[in-house]
This record gives C-alpha cells, sequence and structure tokens, in this order.
C-alpha cells in the first residue's frame, strides 16, 4: 500500500514531515517498507523553450534544436515529431541519468552533429508509461523551473498492511490512527447526500446472499467521460497507477483512498433493466478487463444480467460493461463480498486487483452508502450528469458486538499505567463507542474494526498508541530451574553424541528432513503417507527414513568440489509414519576414508573406526556395551552383507546399526566408496535407573596383582571371535575381568576351514594371591567353556 | 701362589682394556667366576693357617673388592657407551608428518541452538520438543487462525496427501504446537522453550524449505508484556554478547497472540553486511505477543486466571547475524570447508561461566 505525504493531508492535519508520519506509522504497527522519493530522480530536470528547430543535415527523422534551459542556449538533437520551434519542454543536461531509458548522458555527436543534453518524453521521466513524443508544457512555465516541483513529485510511503486491518488499505484510515498518536488532527470528511432526481431504472437483484450481501446502485445520466483533472491524475500516477478515464479514474482514487471498492458499468451496455449478484454457473465465460476470459465457477460470485456475466462479483469487471470514453450514462456499483470467497477467487483465478485485495481482507460494512454518495459527488464534479436514488438490495451485516471493558486490564496484560480517561480518548479517536458500566466500560467497535472482539484487542489498541517503548521492562520473576537441568535425558545425550563426535573429528551437517523418493526407497522408506503433496522439487519429495542418504549425497558433494575425505554427523528426526510416535532422533555418523597417504604404511579408517566411535558414544551414554549383542545376520540392504552389525539388547531392542555401505547403494547415489558408517537411534537407549542421589557406588580395588593368560583356539571359520571372547569371559565371572581377542590366526599348523583366534585373558584375584593350582583350574574353565560354546579347541 | 698385588694390577689392565661388555664379562669369569683366579685363592684360605689366614686373608678380600668395583664401573661405562651409540643409530626424522587427524565441528546452528537454551535454562526455561509431521490443530486451529488464513495453503505450508479419515498432516510451520501440547498437558505456571526444526515453502538467500525456530512460552499468573519486553532484552543483549545492543518493540499482527510485536535491532547495513549494535538502521529479528486468549481456552487454560507471552525467533537467522555468514542456504549444503570456517570446536560449549562463544 502506497500513499503520498499530500494525500495524507486531506484526512490528517499536521505539520509533520514525510520520515515523522513513516516513524509514526512504525510504531503504531504500520510497517513502513521505505518511503520513495521520485524528486530524487527528478532532480537534473528542468523546463526548456525551443527557440529554434531545423532538419539535421544527415538524419531524415532528426531535428537540431536551439533550446533555452537553465544552462543557457543549447544545441540539442532531437528525434521527437513534435520537436518544433517554440515548444516548451523538459530539458536533461549532460550527465544526467534518465530514468526511463537507464542511462546518464554523455556528450557525443549524434550523426555528426554534437548534443549538449537532451529534451525529454514523460516516460523517459517515468511520469507515464508510454509517449509518442516529448513533453509539451504549458507556455506560461519559465526556463529552469525545476521538474520535480512541476510534477508534484513527491515522497510517497510503501508499508505493509497486517491482514487484520482492511481498514488502513485506505488513506483516511491511516490518518485516524496517526491522529491517535498525536502526530496530527483526523480530518473526518463524512459524505453529504447527493439527493436522486430520478428513479434508478437499473433494479438490483442478489441471489447469492451468502457470496453478496448487499448491493447499491445508482445511475448518473448525462456524464462528460475523458481524461481525469490534473489533481487527479497527479494523486493516482503519484503511487504508480495509470489514469484510465475520469469515471474509473473515480473508482481507483475511493480505492485508495477511503479502502472502498466500486464499480463503474457503461449503462449502454446494460440493456435487460437489471444487474444480478449470483454464482457462476455451468458455461459461464466473460471477457475480463484484463483482457482474458475468465469462466466463473459456481465457488465464485458473479455479477450478471440476462445477457451473461458482467465481471466478477469484488474482483474484475468486463470489458464489454466498461466506460469509455463515449460513456453518458454510467451505472456505479458499491456493494460487499464475502471475504474468504473473495480470496479464494483471486487464488483460482489469479487475478490480483486492489478490490480483490480489499473485499478478502474485509470491507467496511457501514460505508457502503457513503461510498456510493461519495463517488456521485465527485462523477458529478468531474463528469457532470444527473444522479438517480440509490437502489440498495441485500442489507449490511450488524455490526460488530459490544462488549465489558475494564480499563484496568490495560495494566494488567501490557505492564502500562494508563489514566482510564486516556483509554476513553484513544477509544473514540479510533472509532470505537464507550458506554461506562460501573468501573469498567462497554465498548462497542466500528463497522471498520471487526478484528476487535475482545479485551485483549482493546489492550493492543492502547498499548500501540500510547506506545511499546513505553511499557516498562519488567524482569521476571525468578524460577529457579530444575535441580537437575533443564534437558531431558534424551536431550542431553543429544548434545553429548554432537560435542563428542566433533570431538573424534565427525563435522555436523545439518540435512534436510526430505530427500528424494529414490533416496528414501534405497533407505527402506517411500511410504505414500510420508509424501509430501507440494514439495519444493522432486528432489526433496519424502520424508527421509534414515540421515544416511543425506550424509552419503554430502559426502559424494564434497568429493565432486574435490574434498572426497570426510566425515560427517548429523543429529535429527527420521520418520517411519506421521504419527508423533513414528519419528525418532537418529545420530548418523559417517566416514569416507580418503585420507593423506602414509609414508609409515598406516592404514586409514575402516569399519572398525567406525565401530569403536559407536561404542564410545554408547558407553559414554551409560550403555552397558558388554551386555549388547552384535548380529551379523538379516541387516537391512542398505548395509554390506558381512561387513555390518546391529547392536541390540534383544530382536526388538535395536540400538543401533554400524558398518559399510552397500556399494550398490553407493552407486545409486552416485558416491565412490567405501563408506563406513553408523546410526544410533536415541529413543532406543535405555534410561539410566532414577537416583535419588549422585553419590557413585564405593570403590572397591583389590590389593592383589592382576594377573593374565593366553590361549588360542581352533574354531571353525564361521564363528565370531566375539563369541570365542565372549565364551572365555563368562567362564569364571568371579575371576574372569575380560577377555580380549588379540590375534586371528590362518594358516599351517591350523586345518582349512578353520581359524585360530588368540585371547588375552585378565583375572583380578579378588581375596588373595592365586595359586598355580587354582590359575590352571580358571585356564580349564576356560578351554570348556570355550568348547562348549564354540566348539573350539585349544591349539596344541 | 701368584701374589695379590701384580694380580690386581693385571685384572684392572684387563678391566680397563675391555673393549666391550662381552670381553668385560670374560675377565670377569677369569677373575670371579667360579673357577676364578681370585676365586680359588678365597677358596685357598680355608686350607691355611689361622696366622697365614689372618695375614692373606684381608689382601685376598682387598683384592676382591678392588676388582669388583672396577667390574662394575667399567660395565656402567661401557653400557652407556653403548646406550648413546644405539640411540644415535636410531635417530627419527621428526618432520615427516604425523597420522592424519581429522577435525570435527559442531554446525553453528546447532552451536546458536545451544547458546540460546543455555541463555533460557538460567532464566529457569525448560526444553520442550515435539513432532515435525503435525496436525491442523496444532499447527493451526489451536493457535487461532481462521479457517482461510493464507499460512493454511499450499504455496506456504507442505502438507501430505489426506489419509482414510481424510485428514491431512503438514509440517509444522512454527514450533508453536509443541506450545499447545505442553498446555494442553501441563498445568501453569509454564516456562519453557521450544527448539526444533520448521518448515515452509520458500527457497531463496534468506528463506529455505526447512530452518529451525526456538519458541519461548510463559504462563502464569500476571505475567505481562513488560516480562516479555525484559525477558527478550535480557536475552538478546546476552546473545550478542554486547552491552550496544539497541532493541525495540514495534506493533505486529499474529493470530497467536494479542497485544503482538516484532522486535527489531539496532544495526548498521551501509557496508553489504549487517553489524549489530551500530548504524541508524532497524532489522526485525523476532515476533512475540501475550497469548491470545482463544489460544489459552483451546489448551484448557482460563484466560481469566491464567495469561502469558510467547515468542519466536528463527535460529538459523539469528546465528547468521552473530557469526556473520551471508547465505542461509549454506546452512544445510554439508560443505565441509564451509562447516570448518563456521563450524564451532566440540569443546565450545555455551556457558554462562565462560560466555557463550
Amino acid at each position: 500500500m502506497k500513499f503520498t505525504l499530500s494525500w495524507l493531508k486531506e484526512h490528517l492535519d499536521t505539520t509533520a514531515d514525510v520520515h515523522a508520519v513513516a516513524d509514526a506509522m512504525t510504531m503504531a504497527g504500520l510497517e513502513v517498507e521505505h518511503i520513495l522519493d521520485p524528486a530524487a530522480k527528478l532532480k537534473p530536470f528542468s523546463v526548456a523553450k525551443i527557440v529554434e528547430a531545423v532538419q539535421h543535415p544527415n538524419a531524415d527523422r532528426l531535428r537540431v534544436c536551439q533550446v533555452d534551459t537553465v544552462d543557457g542556449r543549447k544545441e540539442i538533437v532531437c528525434g521527437a515529431p513534435n520537436a518544433r520551434a517554440g515548444l516548451t519542454t523538459i530539458y536533461a543536461p549532460i550527465g544526467a541519468y534518465v530514468p526511463g531509458l537507464g542511462v546518464t548522458l554523455s556528450e557525443k555527436p549524434v550523426r555528426g552533429v554534437v548534443s549538449n543534453g537532451m529534451l525529454c518524453s514523460a516516460s523517459e521521466l517515468e511520469l507515464a508509461a508510454e509517449s509518442d513524443g516529448i513533453m509539451e508544457l504549458s507556455d506560461g512555465l519559465a526556463v529552469g523551473q525545476p521538474a520535480a516541483e512541476l510534477f508534484g513529485a513527491e515522497p510517497v510511503i510503501d508499508f505493509e498492511v497486517t491482514p487484520n486491518r482492511p481498514d488502513w488499505l485506505g488513506v483516511a484510515g491511516i490518518a485516524r490512527d496517526l491522529a491517535a498518536t498525536g502526530i496530527g488532527r483526523f480530518i473526518d470528511r463524512q459524505p453529504a447526500t447527493v439527493p436522486g432526481r430520478f428513479p434508478c431504472p437499473i433494479e438490483i437483484r442478489i441471489t447469492a446472499p451468502e457470496a453478496c450481501p448487499m448491493f447499491a446502485g445508482r445511475l448518473i445520466r448525462g456524464v462528460k467521460n475523458g481524461a481525469s483533472p490534473a489533481w487527479l491524475q497527479a494523486r493516482l500516477t503519484a503511487i504508480g497507477l495509470r489514469s484510465i478515464n475520469a469515471l474509473v479514474d473515480v473508482t481507483n482514487l475511493l480505492c485508495y483512498d477511503r479502502a472502498r471498492p466500486l464499480h463503474v458499468y457503461d449503462a449502454a451496455k446494460l440493456t435487460h433493466g437489471f444487474v444480478e449478484a449470483r454464482l457462476g454457473a455451468e458455461g459461464d465465460s466473460f471477457l475480463a478487463l484484463d483482457g482474458r476470459t475468465y469462466a466463473p465457477t459456481p465457488a465464485m460470485c458473479v455479477i450478471a444480467d440476462a445477457g451473461g456475466v458482467l465481471g466478477l462479483g469484488g474482483v474484475m469487471g468486463g470489458e464489454g460493461s466498461g466506460c469509455s470514453a463515449d460513456t453518458t450514462d454510467v451505472f456505479v456499483e458499491a456493494a460487499l463480498f464475502d471475504p474468504i470467497r473473495t480470496a479464494q477467487t483471486g487464488r483460482d483465478t489469479g487475478i490480483l486487483s486492489d478490490a480483490q485485495y480489499r473485499f478478502a481482507r474485509g470491507v467496511d460494512s457501514g460505508f457502503v452508502i457513503s461510498g456510493l454518495e461519495l463517488a456521485t459527488q465527485l462523477i458529478l464534479d468531474i463528469c457532470g450528469g444527473e444522479p438517480s436514488e440509490i437502489r440498495v438490495a441485500g442489507a449490511a451485516p450488524a455490526p460488530p458486538e459490544a462488549f465489558d471493558f475494564d480499563p484496568a486490564y490495560v495494566e494488567g496484560l501490557s505492564g502500562l499505567a494508563v489514566p482510564p480517561e486516556r483509554t476513553v480518548e484513544i477509544l473514540h479517536t479510533l472509532g470505537f463507542a464507550t458506554e461506562p458500566q460501573g468501573q469498567a466500560l462497554r465498548v462497542t467497535p466500528p463497522t471498520w474494526r471487526r478484528d476487535v472482539t475482545a479485551k485483549a484487542d482493546l489492550v493492543e489498541e492502547i498499548a500501540r498508541i500510547v506506545g511499546y517503548d513505553n511499557i516498562p521492562s519488567t524482569p521476571l520473576p525468578t524460577l529457579a530451574p530444575p535441580p537437575g537441568g533443564v534437558l531431558t535425558t534424551r536431550q542431553g545425550r543429544a548434545r553429548l553424541a554432537r560435542r563428542t563426535l566433533a570431538a573424534s573429528g565427525f563435522s555436523e551437517s545439518v540435512g534436510w528432513s526430505f530427500v528424494s523418493e529414490t533416496a528414501a526407497k534405497l533407505f527402506g522408506g517411500g511410504d505414500a503417507r510420508l509424501k509430501l503433496a507440494n514439495p519444493m522439487s522432486a528432489d526433496l519429495s519424502d520424508m527421509r527414513p534414515s540421515c544416511l542418504p543425506g550424509l552419503i549425497e554430502a559426502a559424494g558433494r564434497n568429493a565432486a568440489r574435490g574434498f572426497p575425505d570426510v566425515a560427517l554427523f548429523e543429529i535429527g528426526p527420521v520418520f517411519a509414519g506421521p504419527m508423533p510416535n513414528d519419528q525418532r532422533t537418529a545420530i548418523t555418523a559417517l566416514i569416507a576414508p580418503h585420507g593423506p597417504r602414509r609414508w609409515d604404511g598406516g592404514a586409514d579408517a575402516d569399519v572398525f573406526t567406525i565401530k569403536a566411535e559407536l561404542m564410545a558414544l554408547l558407553d559414554l551414554m551409560g550403555v552397558a556395551t558388554e551386555k549388547l549383542q552384535l548380529v551379523q545376520s538379516d541387516l537391512p540392504s542398505w548395509w554390506r552383507p558381512g561387513q555390518s552389525a546391529r547392536l541390540q539388547l534383544g530382536p526388538k531392542a535395536i540400538l543401533a546399526e554400524f558398518g559399510a555401505v552397500h556399494p550398490s547403494v553407493l552407486k545409486a547415489l552416485y558416491v565412490a566408496g567405501p563408506v563406513y558408517a553408523f546410526e544410533l537411534w536415541l529413543e532406543a537407549v535405555p534410561e539410566p535407573k532414577k537416583k535419588a542421589v549422585r553419590s557413585k557406588p564405593a570403590l572397591n580395588l583389590s590389593p592383589f596383582m592382576p594377573l593374565s593368560r593366553d590361549f588360542a583356539f581352533i574354531v571353525d571359520e564361521q564363528r565370531f571371535a566375539g563369541d570365542v571372547a565372549r565364551a572365555a569371559a563368562s567362564a569364571d565371572k568371579a575371576l574372569i575381568v575380560e577377555a580380549r581377542v588379540f590375534d586371528v590366526y590362518r594358516g599351517p599348523g591350523v586345518p582349512e576351514g578353520s581359524k585360530s583366534v588368540a585371547l588375552e585373558v585378565r583375572l583380578q584375584p579378588v581375596e588373595r594371591t592365586l595359586t598355580e593350582a587354582e590359575i590352571e583350574q580358571v585356564s580349564t574353565k576356560v578351554v570348556a567353556a570355550v568348547a562348549k560354546a564354540c566348539g573350539g579347541q585349544l591349539r596344541a | 701362589m701368584t701374589d695379590p698385588a701384580t694380580l690386581e694390577v693385571q685384572f684392572l689392565a684387563d678391566i680397563a682394556a675391555a673393549p666391550d661388555v662381552a670381553a668385560l664379562e670374560v675377565v670377569r669369569v677369569a677373575a670371579l667366576g667360579k673357577q676364578g683366579t681370585i676365586s680359588l685363592l678365597l677358596k685357598s684360605l680355608g686350607g691355611m693357617s689361622p696366622d697365614e689366614r689372618r695375614t692373606e686373608g684381608p689382601k685376598l678380600n682387598a683384592l676382591r673388592d678392588t676388582v669388583q668395583t672396577a667390574l662394575t664401573a667399567r660395565r656402567a661405562a661401557l653400557e652407556a657407551a653403548e646406550l648413546d651409540e644405539r640411540l644415535a643409530a636410531e635417530k627419527l626424522d621428526l618432520s615427516l608428518p604425523a597420522p592424519h587427524r581429522r577435525k570435527g565441528y559442531v554446525h553453528p546452528t546447532l552451536q546458536v541452538m545451544d547458546e540460546m537454551i543455555s541463555i533460557f535454562a538460567e532464566l529457569g526455561f525448560a526444553v520442550a520438543e515435539g513432532p515435525d509431521i503435525e496436525d491442523d490443530f496444532h499447527n493451526f486451529t489451536a493457535l487461532n487462525f481462521p479457517p482461510k488464513h493464507p499460512a493454511r495453503e499450499m504455496h506456504d505450508t507442505f502438507f501430505f496427501s489426506p489419509d482414510e479419515a481424510g485428514e491431512r498432516k503438514l509440517l509444522r510451520t512454527h514450533t508453536s504446537p509443541v506450545q499447545v501440547r505442553a498446555m494442553r498437558s501441563q498445568t501453569p505456571p509454564i516456562r519453557l522453550v521450544s527448539p526444533g526444526r520448521t518448515y515452509r515453502c520458500d527457497s531463496d538467500q534468506t528463506h529455505t524449505p526447512m530452518f529451525h525456530q526456538v519458541e519461548g512460552l510463559v504462563i502464569d499468573k500476571g505475567v505481562h508484556m513488560g516480562h516479555l519486553k525484559w525477558t527478550l532484552e535480557t536475552f538478546i543483549a546476552r546473545f550478542f554478547e554486547t552491552d550496544q545492543v539497541t532493541t525495540r518493540f514495534r506493533p505486529h499482527h499474529f493470530p497467536f497472540t494479542e497485544p503482538s510485536a516484532e522486535m527489531d535491532v539496532r544495526c548498521d547495513r551501509s557496508g553489504g553486511e549487517v553489524r549489530i549494535g551500530q548504524g541508524t538502521d532497524w532489522l526485525e529479528i523476532l515476533g512475540c505477543g501475550m497469548v491470545h486468549p482463544n489460544v489459552l481456552r483451546n489448551c484448557g487454560i482460563d484466560p481469566d486466571a491464567y495469561q502469558g507471552f510467547a515468542f519466536g525467533m528463527g535460529v538459523d537467522r539469528l546465528g547468521m547475524l552473530k557469526y556473520g555468514m551471508p547465505d542461509l542456504r549454506d546452512m544445510f549444503a554439508s560443505d565441509v570447508r564451509w562447516l570448518a570456517h563456521y563450524g564451532f570446536p566440540a569443546v565450545a560449549v555455551p556457558n554462562p561461566a565462560s560466555g557463550l562463544s
């Protein structure tokens, strides 16, 4: 929404300049986007007179003019057909920036003759959309008069209107709020009644009151339509509107002045004696003023007569019934259209007219007849003519209801101490009616403020007019944080994982929660319930089942840029379905090892690197990792078979999966392998036992030296070394603290199809130093346990 | 019998001449081994008369001690020399690179989220979370959005296809649904922040289809806009870590708050980048207001007994302002060079003792 200061001053008696007005608007809730100053771009231009114009020696279309300018007499080459001696026009000196052309003038010969400036058209000054020649100005103007002064180019305020305030879509509405802030006095211009001289011959019918509850109209006979007077043209062009003709310009003026859209019909085209507001019907079609043909649907409100659709009600009129220079009788429409329907029609047709914008947000139901009277008066003043009486069909909806308001609530809700008299004064200035009701008030909002329905709304009115700046900053009463901190266990663990992984060399990535369908399907997703109906692009169509596709693709993008060595992690949501319980938080880490080659022959990260990170993280989260089952079978399809595993407490309690990503999956995502990754689901990690105190259990250290014994077992190739170690460790729970694999051997001395697994078993005596016999006893148990669990034989 | 004095001279010479530990061992065995000269002489003492023993004993013992001492000293010297020689031979070129160690960083958005949570935690705010896939009630209706509000349109909000019951799920456009869930399940007083991912159909330099928000909610008796103002002023000063921050509150409109406001921060935009705490421009940084009575009612809270405020801010955007990232889209690109440049070391945990950053 745009307006000029002079326009505002029609409704506001103020001495404030444009910046003070803009500041007052902003602090009252009208967010000023910017102040456009067209005078700035007109600055170099001024009035000049052509003294002589002769044919250019080398060009048929050009003239060489002697021009009296602010800089003295200049020789200027001009191509305009109307460049003639005696013409008063606009001069631009060398160095001027011509906005309509987008060029800065420089001194250069035109077909051999140097032009010392330029004579300008209205379009070159951006005063008109197009022009046929240079400007033709009144001969009375003095040479050198600045163009900015001449064209009344004053600053324009451009601001954003929040959807709750349709009344701000009219300059008068803005003036009313500004007056309340104290920057000026509101000039209440109530339209006078224009008596009709004869009954309106055109009947008005409403057959869809839900779409058009009220429709007022009148005929004005014998008008003389044509160009609008200069003041009206200037007012419209200043805010970027095009002047069409006087009748249309009057409707546009009131649209911006009073937020009151109107429509004018050429009555000669209304040949059926009535107009009707109805819903669109099968077969309806009409050519709108934008030159396009629309087929109204039953969801839309149309204005029609027996000959068909004349226009989309509140949205756009039709080409066939519009006013032109030939119009002598005009039918003026002032109606109310349902906001929701009008908004939908705008979206469905793509028409975003000024009228549609206003009706969609809600137009003052108390200004229908007044708007029509005001339009009548303007038309009579500009075009002459004789008005009929006003016809009205339907009725305006009931005015807003009164409600009780205790002025003390202003301070209660806003913290702003406002004397009750001031509260009442502000309400009155804003158009609210008040009645004392004991200590409280009974407040009736005006018809243009249907956004105000309850007492909190009134607090906002008072607070914004008194000024949010005056609200006293008040410390929030101290509320001690919960003694255990504010984070839940899960939140704390996510934070722990973030810091741990970053410390281990992984960089944190934030990927989209949605991935392509291909990527989703590769990782078990693609559920129709998780497909967006309106994705930004095909790449972002499905809620991700895992963070892995995003991280793998990120690795690929980095590789494509020449940085293939990446270690990334992400902590974020993954989706198994549309319900809240289907969402889990995954901690996902990935290494694509392409580190520098090593002079010492050392190896880069591998699947055991990622296992170590995962185990360390689980351990930090308080998981008893030694109790976890490692299962290497039946992993999901995106893991490389044989080089991936899941960690679980049981088949239904899977905490994590890790391993190498399947080469086919990498190929499908255009990423060169290998890629090692883990995925850990926070919700699956058991909550720690709640403890009343933070003290740790007593530390019982054995005074006796631990000792270790090595064993090597021959087991079947298919056996997992971890199972051998686990069996050994369980052989004597009192004495064995750890059994760790330190070598796996295949070759001479070990039968084909078998392998030798070497373990170091660590014993911790608790009561006394062990005797050789006791150690031997434990060794026997270890051998027996491994034989029983894994069929392992002690290697000779 | 060989004279002890002669023997001493001979053995000391042999010891001194031993070139290495092995040769020295040969001398030791010759002198003090089981069949060594000195050992045999000492054994012969047993066959001597007491008088003889009295004169020879001390001499032989002295001889043994002298040779033993010389052997020990020589052995230490030879071992030291051998160690020196070995160490000299085992020199390493320490200019060679150590094994490569990857460096990791915390993403700036999550770092900033931790900063925010840290500040609000001190003010007594708990942290609440909720699902990203929401329903119409929690995202719109409960929050007093009118039925045909533009935010409910496909061009603003991501929707899923309707399910069997005709219900159309959506991706939450703010973390306010978390507040709705909290209000419906807790009794006031409530003081919480809700961080999380949010989604809107938008994409340009300052908008991405997904971004992060931290929203806040305080519901209690007698909480008013002055408290809101203080809370956010306190927050912003601490967040930007400067006393220079000037803010202002400006009326605005949101369906879920009444009165509503936007908070602007003073900044300088002259150099193409935004500098907080300088200049004469204002930059909108968050929206806030007093929770609309309808929202309280929708959440089962009596608006005549309780009132409160809510606010919401873009985490990525405030992070960009504080740390100078120029383009929001980079936040989600996972470019390792960008992460290394704008990321934070793991140990930089925001806390009130050391400051946030």
